[in-house]
């Protein structure tokens, strides 16, 4: 267990964590994009329109991963939160910061996709329905974080009252997941769930679960790039910063 | 004969049965909102050691 305390405790420091990522944005960026391509390429031009949805099925190999991301920042925000409160640790504060615009157009993103896939299925592109609003209440909930830091004069209040709003709107992640089961909707149920066999056949089920890795990789790369611009936004008095900076 | 086949692979890969236009606007979309979101902290983070590193030689 000690490790576990061990990489708690440096990851908590933003000179550890500034000097040793790097290379994991250069890696991650790499991997991403070429998962994100073959997964594209995969799904656009070598899977067979789908029985009735023909064509317009392969918007899902970009909106369901885009959808799945965003709840997954909110709930790697979430985390950051609920340890920010209790640990008061800066560097929680600071990936909060800096995943929420990016949690805000990944959400976007799955919207929009959402909207252009619906047209040709659903005949419209909104319909207000549980999946729908509760996946827009997530884009104003990252939102909400953006403008609720904006709005705090004093540094320390603002991190404290983001941290709470990010711990409270968790609660819209089992509401977005559980929506297609829930209530009545226009919105496919899951395709994939876990300890169950996938509801979609191997040749769309492929191409899918590459861009999933892709999308998660790259802005996975994404975060910790904005993370590192945010340390140094904030590290920027402190003498281990200069001498870097100096250095490179 | 086999120019002729590339230009129908081409439009047929366009045209999706009527769906290119949602498929690859949907397509578009999401690559630059990736590549967006790739370029910026990238950016952000340039300028402000740039700007940190002014700072260390006016001092």
């Amino acid at each position: 267990m000690g490790w576990i305390k061990n990489t708690f405790h440096k990851t908590g420091s933003p000179r550890w964590f500034f000097t040793g990522s790097r290379g994991w944005v250069i890696g991650l960026y790499v991997v991403g994009a070429l998962l994100i391509v073959v997964g594209s390429t995969w799904g656009l031009g070598f899977v067979p329109p789908e029985r009735l949805q023909g064509n317009s099925v392969r918007i899902l190999f970009i909106h369901a991963p885009a959808a799945h991301l965003a709840e997954a920042i909110y709930v790697a925000i979430a985390v950051a939160g609920f340890v920010f409160l209790v640990w008061r640790m800066k560097m929680a504060d600071m990936l909060i910061q800096a995943a929420a615009p990016i949690g805000f157009v990944v959400t976007v993103l799955a919207l929009a996709t959402g909207i252009i896939w619906g047209i040709p299925t659903w005949g419209t592109g909104w319909v207000w329905d549980a999946r729908t609003v509760s996946t827009l209440l997530l884009a104003f909930l990252f939102f909400g974080l953006i403008a609720l830091r904006e709005a705090f004069g004093r540094e320390d209040r603002a991190s404290r009252a983001v941290a709470l709003l990010a711990l409270v709107g968790v609660i819209n992640i089992p509401i977005i997941k559980y929506s297609v089961e829930w209530f009545t909707t226009l919105h496919q149920p899951p395709s994939i769930e876990i300890g169950k066999r996938p509801a979609i056949a191997p040749v769309f089920l492929w191409p899918l679960a590459v861009n999933v890795l892709g999308f998660y990789c790259f802005v996975a790369g994404v975060v910790i790039a904005a993370l590192r611009a945010r340390i140094v936004e904030r590290e920027a008095g402190a003498k281990w910063l200069r001498d870097w900076t100096s250095k490179s | 004969m086999a120019a002729r086949l590339d230009v129908e692979v081409v439009t047929e890969l366009l045209d999706m049965g009527g769906h290119g236009v949602y498929v690859w606007s949907a397509y578009a979309l999401s690559f630059a909102a990736l590549l967006g979101l790739g370029i910026w902290p990238l950016a952000s983070l340039r300028a402000r050691i740039r700007r940190l590193k002014e700072r260390g030689e006016r001092q």
